[in-house]
């Protein structure tokens, strides 16, 4: 390895362009090839960046309004729709709302999924089928786009990025519904599982109900987001061993604000007291909201780009003439093996 | 069985939403470019140019390092590609370099070829990539890309125009690469006649339809910068990896009788202009229009050429794997099919040559036979005139012995010779 002297005594900065350098200031021995990190991030900014986020849980956990909560902003389909009352729907509905929300000069286009109907039947077999569905059709489609001799310049991604799975608080231990979906969809797209409304346990339960569900993850071969089998080095070890003590976050969602001590917090207000959303020692939502978005969002796309898609596009290639409608639309028993 | 209902919201498009408050996606460049940070960086160099033109000098001037190499002959029979990488480091920065000179352009007598060794050279990284994304099982994120991302052509300071192999040569790549033309040793050229070559060059390239490559504008950051830059090209460079001392400094600089030229002086090369363009202003979109453009437009006729076309909206969703299926099993079977001939052929001459081996042995016997044979007629006669010559020895020493015997008798019997007559006539008898 080449090393070249790191600081330069004169620099002309990266970030400043046009300025005209006459005569010999410049120490030779800076090259300039950091200045591509610059360049890097002045390409990302102007390109923007996607995310899609589907939320999974029965009626009345609370989905839309974490959405809200972790977006800052009216992002969920409740929001948008007029409809204020909706009927649960008899069958699992995929709807997807798009935003595009910017953030000091950066843009992203915010895909929320919602599934309406999820474990709301009597008779909830099956229901993860159209989830599953939906999340394989959007691989399929991203093929399709990669496939093609013409090809777009910039492939619109539409991969469900990561799921959030939402546990009712029960307080005791996973449902056979929270195992079977889990247990089959976390084979294809990154999950991300939360106690949902976790205001209604104290700490004390709140621990031994996180024990539970991951002792009960962990014997059910479960693997959640951050993956152990997906981690890099032994740093990225360090971090994720640190999250995965952690999961799942017991969370509280809330887009109203009240006064607590002089400022303005979102929070739920309740006659025994305020619980403050952003206050980690009153629920993890905090810790949610920086693992999705503040530090680990482009790892979750990658991992979602380079190894759910990539699996999906390694068995798509081994098929022969199955096509995709006929894996998906049958009953269970007439599946063929990768088709959880 | 349960249904889906994919819904899609009236007048959907996209909404723009305003935030109460601070999200924290802002951090994602940074995420970004952290990522790219720790999986490092590649860069790769073509320097296309006639032997002598001092290609080997800028690089070691524009990296500011020695790389290895010896400068070339100039009786190369042919035009061959030297790829040689380097990983560099700068602050947290690490960059794998690899720097493909052309050995012997140029220098042939009859130069009609030149440049296809460096178009395949060119379409094989591409290939190499190409294959890698057909792969089933691929790992793009940790391919080493060796797709050449800028090539800088090296035009010989003449002072009047551009050499004819210049032009087909450019012409030649214009698609497949991102060219910069620069001027190589332009401190051979005066600063009027400068200003006339580059005038000269701009407008034969502009003639002759070849693309060379333009600095982006459409970023404001960096618009006016690039255009203006783009209005210096061709730079005219001069490389020195020696240091003169200027003042109080030690710069780069060629020192010759009437003066020193100055690499770094923007008054007396663009060197500067090269290296800010090339590395700290637009390396990204370098890379970016190398994958996006180039990459993109061999793929689309390497696989016209091998026969497929895009799905119809109704036609089975995988005809691209179906032609490849197809395409493979025909190819396999062909593969077999010659794999059986060679098969054949080898045991047709096995056999031959175990024909040959026969024959040449039956002949070695019969040699050996006659051989045989004549040694042993030989021998009889050798055996017949031993024997004869045993005779005669034989029959010699009777007549020795008997004439011994009448010589004694003839002593003794002294004077009666009649006597000895007559015994000897009895004797005889």
């Amino acid at each position: 390895v080449l090393d070249l002297a790191a600081v330069p005594d004169t620099v002309v900065s990266p970030a400043v362009y046009g300025e005209k350098t006459g005569g010999p200031v410049l120490d030779f021995s800076y090259v300039g090839i950091d200045a591509i990190l610059e360049q890097m991030r002045r390409k990302a900014m102007k390109q923007g960046f996607e995310l899609n986020i589907m939320v999974v849980g029965q009626s009345g956990l609370g989905k839309s309004t974490l959405m809200n909560t972790l977006f800052k902003s009216k992002v969920s389909r409740k929001s948008v729709l007029a409809t204020a009352q909706e009927k649960i729907p008899k069958t699992v509905e995929i709807k997807s709302i798009s935003h595009d929300i910017e953030e000091k000069g950066v843009r992203m286009k915010l895909t929320v999924i919602d599934t309406p109907g999820f474990g709301d039947q009597i008779n909830n077999e099956n229901c993860w089928q159209p989830i599953m569905k939906f999340i394989n059709d959007q691989y399929e489609a991203y093929l399709q786009e990669e496939i093609n001799i013409n090809r777009k310049k910039r492939i619109p991604d539409s991969r469900v990025h990561c799921c959030i799975y939402f546990i009712p608080p029960t307080g005791h231990c996973l449902r056979p519904l929270d195992v079977e979906f889990m247990r089959r969809l976390s084979k294809v797209v990154n999950i991300v599982p939360v106690i949902a409304k976790a205001d209604t346990l104290t700490l004390e339960e709140r621990d031994f109900f996180k024990q539970k569900i991951r002792e009960e993850l962990r014997a059910n071969g479960i693997d959640v987001y951050p993956q152990k089998e997906f981690d890099e080095d032994a740093e990225d070890r360090m971090i994720n061993e640190k999250i995965r003590e952690m999961i799942p976050f017991a969370v509280v969602g809330s887009d109203q604000e009240y006064q607590v001590n002089g400022r303005r917090l979102l929070g739920r207000k309740t006659k025994w007291g305020t619980i403050e959303v952003e206050n980690i020692a009153h629920c993890e939502f905090a810790y949610l909201r920086d693992l999705l978005i503040r530090t680990h969002m482009q790892n979750i796309k990658d991992i979602t780009s380079s190894i759910h898609y990539e699996m999906y596009r390694v068995r798509r290639l081994n098929e022969n003439n199955t096509t995709v409608a006929h894996a998906n639309g049958v009953p269970e028993h007439h599946l063929t093996a990768h088709e959880m | 069985m349960a249904s889906t209902e994919i819904a899609r919201q009236a007048g959907e498009g996209v909404r723009g939403v305003p935030l109460a408050g601070h999200v924290g996606f802002d951090s994602m460049p940074d995420q970004l470019v952290n990522k790219s940070v720790n999986r490092g960086f590649c860069f790769n160099i073509l320097c296309v140019g006639e032997t002598g033109l001092g290609k080997s000098t800028l690089m070691d001037t524009l990296f500011n390092t020695k790389f290895e190499g010896e400068p070339t002959q100039h009786n190369q029979p042919g035009v061959t590609l030297k790829s040689y990488t380097y990983e560099l480091q700068e602050s947290n920065v690490r960059l794998k370099l690899t720097v493909v000179n052309t050995v012997g352009f140029g220098d042939q007598i009859n130069k009609e070829d030149s440049y296809k060794s460096i178009v395949e050279f060119i379409d094989a990284q591409f290939e190499a990539y190409l294959q890698e994304e057909l792969k089933i099982k691929r790992t793009l994120h940790s391919y080493h890309d060796t797709r050449i991302h800028a090539c800088l052509y090296f035009i010989a300071p003449t002072g009047h125009s551009l050499k004819s192999l210049d032009l087909v040569t450019m012409k030649k790549l214009d698609s497949k690469v991102n060219i910069i033309p620069i001027i190589a040793k332009s401190d051979a050229i005066s600063k009027s006649e400068l200003a006339k070559f580059k005038i000269k060059i701009t407008s034969e390239l502009v003639s002759n339809g070849v693309q060379i490559y333009q600095f982006p504008t459409d970023d404001e950051s960096v618009a006016e910068i690039n255009s203006t830059m783009n209005s210096h090209l061709p730079f005219a460079v001069v490389g020195s990896t020696e240091e003169v001392k200027i003042g109080n400094k030690m710069v780069k600089a060629r020192q010759y009788p009437w003066g020193t030229v100055q690499v770094e002086n923007e008054n007396h090369c663009d060197f500067v202009k090269l290296r800010e363009m090339l590395i700290r202003v637009n390396m990204e979109d370098l890379r970016e229009q190398t994958h996006t453009r180039h990459y993109e437009l061999y793929r689309r006729c390497k696989l016209e050429e091998m026969g497929f076309k895009d799905t119809d909206p109704d036609s089975k969703p995988f005809s691209l794997q179906e032609t490849y299926e197809a395409k493979r099993n025909e190819f396999m079977g062909e593969l077999q099919k010659k794999e059986e001939e060679m098969r054949q052929m080898f045991v047709q001459r096995v056999k031959e040559k175990e024909a040959e081996l026969k024959e040449a042995e039956k002949e070695l016997h019969e040699k050996f036979d006659r051989l045989k044979k004549l040694h042993q007629d030989e021998k009889k006669k050798l055996e017949e005139k031993k024997k004869s010559l045993d005779d005669e020895v034989n029959i010699f020493k009777q007549k020795k012995t008997a004439a011994e015997l009448l010589l004694n008798q003839a002593q003794q019997a002294g004077g009666s010779t009649t006597l000895k007559r007559d015994k000897e006539r009895k004797n005889f008898f």
